[in-house]
């Protein structure tokens, strides 16, 4: 015991914690007074420090004794970011088992398949609504032993033979530790570095969800390297409201919680997470673009109902941190009147702003996930928020890339986090090795091998290119997407659609052009923002479809495409892919049409046949095209649409066949 | 086996105790207009009881004699075997009797905290001068109601709206509020007038949860009043059917879905 409290407290920690166990008896040696967990309830943050949390866990670990758990059974965890759920996951590790969270929002056809898939024994849910899952998945698939839920209300009528409040385990449990103490620590122990820690399972675009082992090497590991990238400290304070099945919740919530000892927050219900955020106000904190986006359109909409005064100040405070907040934060130099204005701001808008959004504490964050606008992360980092970017995936136990501080830009995703190589082969694909990279995926040798090579390179599935200024990993498109035009240049669709979504005017773009001679576009309008805008300017309309083919709507995304252009022929690399001619369509892409997946992915593939007379008309040069579209209504119902689509040709930027410098 | 005054055993396993309430023979006019005549039924501990019919059947008139807001010029109420007198509707909520409103009766201008918070008024003992004071009783006294709304708050699942005025809320949550008031005063039996009017299918749903885990959870009785037939039928172990002030039915849903006369009631008849 001596020596694992000494190497604790040295840098090479990592050798003596060789698991989550481990680093929550170092952190309750060394600090067990420390806030661990907080969770609002009944209108209270309560609170446990890392004495009482281990406490906690140590009871659901001796529960899950008395269940009968053996080493290696798998623990399915279901349920919203709550302490019972994280303490869960420890105690089935301590019990030897492995903890797989799922997707709390999966109906009972997904998970049964993931529940049939790990052969999870037992399953700890959060509620009412997830036991009923389960119960439906046991008809068919009789593997679950027992059934454990943290929220009592309305199991009163349950049949209680296979099932208990995890209070009941847990008060069983210590009631009985005389017998099962010593069993405990014989398990505790004969934890290893590379025992499996969690497994996780992957959404997956394409086919069936793969679960992602995980080892106790690959989370430490990962969790040391970022939080020492980062210089997170046990003085963090995050707000945990991701799904807890999501690889970055482990690894913040849990892996790097614990390796700092930092303390875990969980909102009260999710819908009072922007409240909650607002009352932690986190220091280190992560958000998908999403959550940025909406807190950035509700302080604008708010703005514009404040009084004339107050918006005059937010508007000329803002626009003096557009121009130097940024290279505040970054460390650049910077005139001394500037600062000094710059104070002045903090003082009059940033920092009530700040405070507002949740943000006053705010010391490093990132968003990940999608690609994020330019014009919000601009927004965020001139206020001084340090939000930064990575790039990461299950399969890597998160980190590929992430931004260094100071060099941080809206269109990289980072240099190579620590202890992680990268290298792009002949196709352009991402490859990276790093002592995060994944055991396997669970029972499925045939993926494993497809994904990781014998010597631990993994294959990400991203087309991408190390910027040679800079060393930054900028990300182009998913690999299987990235094709090439007619004279062989690159086609990256997903480039050029994220920079023509990043205006607000524009809800959704497909672009086309793999092995043609040039680049056209399908264009959805954002009905609520030109809805709005039309508004404003006594611009009437009687459907989405009028409002759609609206001349001066016309004029406006013509604009946005003319830009757009602008900006990719400045890329050497993708500069064929500017958008010649567009049509903006009568209807909105919808999953209930087929045309997008239910996480509003284009199927790029079906709106290519579905709309195939549009796109002939598009290259063959017509200035407008009369289609009838098929639609399905929610209730399920078939109907048609007929249009007359106007074809907008969009000025492009010429480009020098051989690769000259523009200017 | 409904005249055994031991009470009985619902469908699905519930004990139902002895009787709580009992309406003897009553009768209400207003003028020349005889809202109910010479009614009669009883309510159970434990149980869900609703009283549906037709438009203008006397429903509502009913509720509020039970409620003490109307006194009925013949017949008795008995409550808790004892033969209750006129009583003002302050006194009757004392006795543990809470309801909700056809048409939301909250204080749009004040937050839903503090709406529930009104509902503990009786519980409420210091007086002007300590409240004023707050420090002290008052404030020992506003943490323990505190607690008790907070867990009917999170119990109807208003966190996210706590602060929020009540103005602002949609129809189904203000609804939702209402329940949370009257469950606040901790009643012994809940008087729900059309819990689930003017609601979309999915805001019927969640409120036929509710009203099901509160008789689940805090073994409220409940008596309500509803003219969507379906959510009755689920709901509730037994239900009395008015028509024109009259009582043509009163039994088990599968019984009264049975009966000739309510058939008619709601279907209509033709007279040959």
């Amino acid at each position: 015991m001596g020596r694992r409290e000494r190497l604790a407290q040295t840098q090479s920690g990592a050798e003596g914690m060789q698991s989550l166990p481990a680093l929550l008896h170092r952190n309750v040696t060394q600090f067990g007074d420390a806030p661990a967990y907080r969770e609002k309830e009944f209108g209270i943050w309560q609170c446990w420090s890392w004495a009482e949390a281990a406490k906690e866990i140590r009871a659901i670990a001796l529960g899950f004794l008395e269940l009968g758990v053996e080493k290696g059974d798998h623990i399915a965890v279901i349920g919203r970011n709550r302490p019972a759920h994280y303490w869960s996951m420890v105690a089935a590790q301590m019990v030897g088992a492995v903890p797989v969270p799922l997707y709390q929002d999966s109906v009972a056809e997904e998970m049964a398949y993931v529940l049939e898939h790990c052969g999870a024994k037992y399953v700890v849910c959060g509620d009412q609504e997830q036991v009923d899952k389960v119960i439906e998945i046991q008809e068919n698939l009789h593997q679950v032993k027992h059934i454990l839920y943290t929220d009592k209300r309305g199991m009163r009528k349950y049949d209680h033979s296979q099932m208990n409040a995890l209070d009941d385990i847990m008060a069983e449990g210590s009631a009985g530790h005389a017998r099962f103490d010593a069993e405990l620590d014989k398990r505790i122990a004969a934890i290893t570095y590379d025992d499996t820690c969690v497994m996780l399972y992957t959404s997956g675009t394409t086919g069936k969800p793969k679960g992602v082992v995980l080892s106790n090497r690959n989370v430490i590991e990962s969790a040391k390297n970022s939080a020492e990238f980062d210089h997170l400290t046990r003085n963090e304070d995050i707000l945990s409201y991701l799904p807890m099945a999501w690889v970055g919740d482990f690894i913040f919530s849990i892996g790097q919680a614990y390796w700092c000892g930092f303390c875990v927050n969980c909102p009260e219900s999710a819908d009072t997470m922007m409240t909650d955020l607002r009352e932690i106000g986190p220091t280190y904190f992560f958000a998908p673009p999403r959550v940025f986006e909406t807190q950035l359109t509700n302080v604008m909409i708010r703005m514009e109902d404040a009084g004339k005064l107050k918006q005059r100040m937010f508007h000329h405070f803002m626009a003096h941190a557009k121009k130097v907040g940024g290279l505040l934060l970054d460390g650049k130099p910077v005139g001394f009147g500037d600062k000094l204005k710059y104070a002045l701001g903090n003082l009059l808008v940033y920092g009530p702003l700040k405070d507002t959004l949740g943000y006053g504490r705010f010391r490093v964050g990132y968003t990940a996930g999608e690609a994020i606008g330019p014009e919000i992360f601009d927004f965020y980092r001139s206020l001084g928020i340090n939000l930064k970017q990575l790039y990461g995936q299950t399969e890597a136990t998160v980190f590929i890339t992430v931004q260094p501080d100071g060099e941080v830009r809206a269109d990289t995703v980072g240099v190579p986090a620590p202890d992680v190589e990268l290298k792009i082969d002949d196709k352009g694909e991402i490859h990276y090795r790093s002592p995060g990279v994944f055991v396997e995926y669970y029972n499925n040798p045939d993926s494993t091998a497809s994904t990781k090579d014998a010597e631990g390179w993994v294959a990400t599935g991203d087309a991408g290119f190390i910027e040679e200024t800079s060393g930054h990993l900028r990300i182009i498109d998913r690999a299987k997407d990235v094709g090439k035009m007619a004279d062989g240049s690159m086609f990256a669709p997903k480039y050029v659609e994220n920079k023509l979504k990043f205006y607000p005017d524009i809800l959704e773009v497909v672009l086309f052009g793999n092995g043609k001679d040039r680049c056209v576009a399908f264009i959805n309008i954002d009905l609520t923002a030109v809805g709005n805008w039309a508004e404003r300017n006594n611009v009437a309309y009687a459907s989405y479809q009028e409002l759609a083919g609206h001349p001066r709507v016309l004029e406006t995304i013509r604009g946005h495409v003319e830009e757009v252009n602008k900006s990719v022929a400045a890329d050497e690399m993708l500069s064929g892919c500017q958008v010649h001619r567009f049509v903006v369509l009568h209807k909105e892409l919808d999953a209930d049409d087929g045309e997008m997946t239910r996480t509003r992915k284009v199927r790029r593939g079906f709106v290519e046949d579905k709309f195939h007379d549009i796109i002939a008309a598009l290259y063959d040069g017509s200035e407008s095209v009369s289609t009838t579209t098929e639609v399905t209504y929610e209730d399920g119902r078939k109907g048609s649409i007929s249009a007359t689509l106007e074809i907008v040709d969009a000025p492009v930027v010429p480009v020098a066949q051989h690769k000259v410098a523009a200017e | 086996m409904l005249d055994n005054s031991e009470g009985y055993v619902t469908e699905d396993g519930r004990q139902i105790g002895g009787v709580v309430m009992e309406m003897k023979n009553i009768t209400l006019r207003f003028g020349g207009v005889v809202a109910i005549k010479d009614i009669s039924f009883d309510i159970r501990e434990g149980e869900i009881r609703a009283i549906i019919g037709p438009n203008g059947a006397g429903k509502s008139s009913m509720l509020n004699v039970i409620s003490g807001f109307y006194v009925p010029q013949e017949g008795e109420v008995w409550f808790h075997g004892s033969k209750r007198p006129p009583m003002r509707p302050y006194e009757v909520a004392q006795q543990g009797i809470a309801r909700t409103f056809q048409n939301i009766a909250l204080f749009e201008g004040m937050s839903v905290l503090d709406n529930v918070m009104t509902g503990r008024l009786s519980f409420m003992k210091t007086n002007m001068f300590q409240q004023a004071w707050w420090k002290g009783k008052a404030e020992a006294e506003e943490t323990e109601n505190r607690e008790a709304v907070e867990k009917i708050i999170d119990f109807l699942e208003v966190q996210h709206i706590r602060k929020t005025p009540v103005s602002r809320l949609p129809y189904g949550l203000k609804k939702r509020v209402e329940l949370a008031r009257a469950l606040a005063a901790e009643p012994k039996l809940l008087l729900l007038d059309e819990p689930m009017a003017g609601m979309n299918v999915e805001e019927k749903e969640d409120m036929s949860r509710f009203i099901l885990d509160v008789n689940d959870e805090f073994g409220t009785t409940i008596a309500l009043i509803e003219h969507d037939m379906g959510v009755v039928m689920d709901l509730s172990d037994r239900v009395v059917v008015m028509d024109y002030g009259k009582k043509i039915g009163d039994g088990t849903p599968d019984e009264v879905r049975n009966n000739q006369e309510v058939i008619d009631a709601y279907l209509g008849v033709s007279h040959d």
